[in-house]
């Protein structure tokens, strides 16, 4: 059997396909440049390519594809947020997540799992009635539930009374899902790639040329190239990047632990948050468990790893999960998250011409990638902002519109 | 855990400290303009390096300033904020009639 397959892969026949172009030297002018090769960097550049036939198209990244918070995120995908732009959005994102393998003839490994996230209190129960509420008016599965709804969806969860904060009811979002996050990033980049986009990984951004307040040109580590437009999507680095292009970002960076457990048999389907606890898990299709919580609790820019970070997430999840005492840690890491004061992204233009903002992504990034890409596209190609991002700007900061997500996003995912 | 000294109370766990944000030169609350002034609320620096951050040592209550390199997160000083501020900041905002009228519309 083994010398079967040596065989099969040695064929002519069936020779290797290729996610992305290989590397080529930087052209001197590109249409668009993308800085960030990422979930959101790729999306953008694979719209531009297949719907708005724009080719002249380089992605940059300064690591590899999807090797930044593209791959650090927990992989949950969901839309039940409490205000109208918000859900709306998310909603979008959804939808297309749900055909992505088609659209990409490429298995992104999409479950539809559902999420559950848990009240410990009345202020909470009665903020998930207004979230429900607000998502079911808006065309999305929410629904409060009560103590025996939450037994029959997740019979191993610790239903205890006289526990430091039981449980006494949980929203439930059926659209609730996950997806393997790498094969989101690579998906788009061969698609982008085939549409005649260029990968240039290990390529550095300098320094950004802005000439008359509109942007011409980056210099790289690999070579200075001009430019139509640039389009940042760089989550963990925004305001570093932006910087450049002498932008100021209503940013601040902290980064945020995670950490899976060993495999055990499948058990838990949904996925299950408790944002009083700062405390969310799901079980992955290889039967890890992914335990993450908050952020960490002052900025920094480093992706260490903390024990009382540990501890915090463990003493919360063994009182949901108490089985989950015998588990060992497998692996722990950390991403970047670039948080807003209103916690909810930047998209859109910028005070600098022709410079595209797709940041504050802070830990609501990846279930945004496939409408982010869809609409920051379709903003490069046409120039006109698209309504479902224009709550979203910059300058919303300026008129005092800022979108709140806080309690539908801290901790919750 | 992670120490941090206190200019009052000396070194403690890093978790009985509260973050505070940035440390920058506040605008005239009544003479800039409301652009300045969003700027100075909601865009830090958020600066890869060393930086001056106002902490809270939270069980005393008391304010200080610290410098912390946000890369490394090594704390190179804490220091009483007296340092940096030397009289009591007054906040009368000098509200017009004007002014009124714009803010009700």
């Amino acid at each position: 059997m083994p010398f079967g397959l040596l065989k099969y892969g040695l064929r002519k026949n069936y020779p290797a396909e290729h996610h992305f172009t290989p590397a080529t030297d930087l052209k001197k002018h590109y249409d668009v440049v993308i800085i960030g090769a990422g979930g959101h960097g790729t999306a953008i550049a694979y719209n531009l390519a297949k719907y708005h036939g724009i080719k002249n198209i380089a992605i940059l990244d300064k690591g590899y594809l999807g090797g930044g918070n593209t791959a650090r995120n927990t992989a949950v995908i969901r839309s039940n947020y409490l205000t109208e732009e918000g859900v709306s959005f998310y909603r979008e994102s959804v939808k297309l997540f749900q055909n992505l393998s088609n659209e990409f003839g490429y298995n992104v490994m999409m479950e539809n799992r559902g999420q559950l996230t848990l009240a410990h209190s009345d202020a909470t129960i009665r903020s998930f009635r207004w979230r429900a509420e607000v998502n079911q008016h808006l065309g999305v599965r929410s629904e409060l539930v009560d103590r025996q709804t939450i037994r029959d969806l997740v019979p191993h969860l610790n239903m205890d009374e006289d526990v430091r904060y039981p449980i006494l009811a949980g929203l439930w979002h059926a659209d609730g899902a996950t997806a393997r996050h790498d094969a989101v990033a690579w998906g788009y980049a061969k698609g982008a790639c085939d549409g005649g986009a260029e990968l240039h990984q290990l390529t550095e951004v300098k320094d950004i040329v802005v000439e008359k307040n509109k942007v011409v040109g980056v210099q790289t580590n690999r070579g200075n190239i001009s430019c139509g437009c640039v389009v940042q999507a760089v989550a963990g680095a925004s305001s570093l990047v932006s910087r450049m292009a002498g932008i100021k970002l209503p940013i601040h960076s902290f980064p945020l632990q995670a950490m899976v457990t060993q495999p055990y048999k499948p058990l838990l389907t949904p996925h299950v948050s408790s944002p009083h606890l700062h405390v969310y898990i799901h079980q992955t299709s290889r039967g890890e468990f992914v335990i993450g919580g908050g952020s960490d609790p002052y900025p920094l820019y480093n992706t260490r790893s903390t024990l009382e970070q540990k501890e915090t997430l463990s003493s919360a999840i063994l009182e949901l999960f108490p089985f989950l005492s015998q588990a060992k840690i497998l692996r722990q890491w950390a991403g970047v998250t670039d948080m807003t004061p209103d916690y909810s992204p930047i998209m859109g233009e910028s005070p600098v011409e022709n410079y595209y903002l797709d940041a504050g992504w802070g830990t609501w990034g990846f279930k945004a990638t496939p409408i982010c890409g869809k609409t920051m596209a379709s903003l490069v190609a046409t120039r006109t902002v698209p309504e479902l991002i224009k709550p979203f700007s910059l300058e919303r900061f300026y008129r005092f519109e800022q979108v709140n997500e806080a309690g539908a996003t801290a901790a919750s995912h | 855990m992670k120490i941090m000294v206190c200019p009052l109370s000396g070194p403690r766990n890093i978790s009985e400290f509260t973050y505070g944000g940035e440390c920058h030169e506040m605008p005239d609350p009544s003479g800039c303009s409301p652009s300045e002034w969003v700027e100075y609320v909601f865009f830090p620096d958020n600066k890869a390096g060393v930086v001056l951050e106002w902490w809270l040592h939270t069980a005393t209550s008391y304010w200080f300033l610290a410098e912390r390199n946000t890369i490394t997160n090594r704390i190179i000083r804490t220091f009483p904020a007296s340092e940096v501020f030397s009289e009591r900041m007054e906040f009368t905002i000098k509200a017009t009639s004007n002014e009124n009228k714009e803010s009700r519309s």
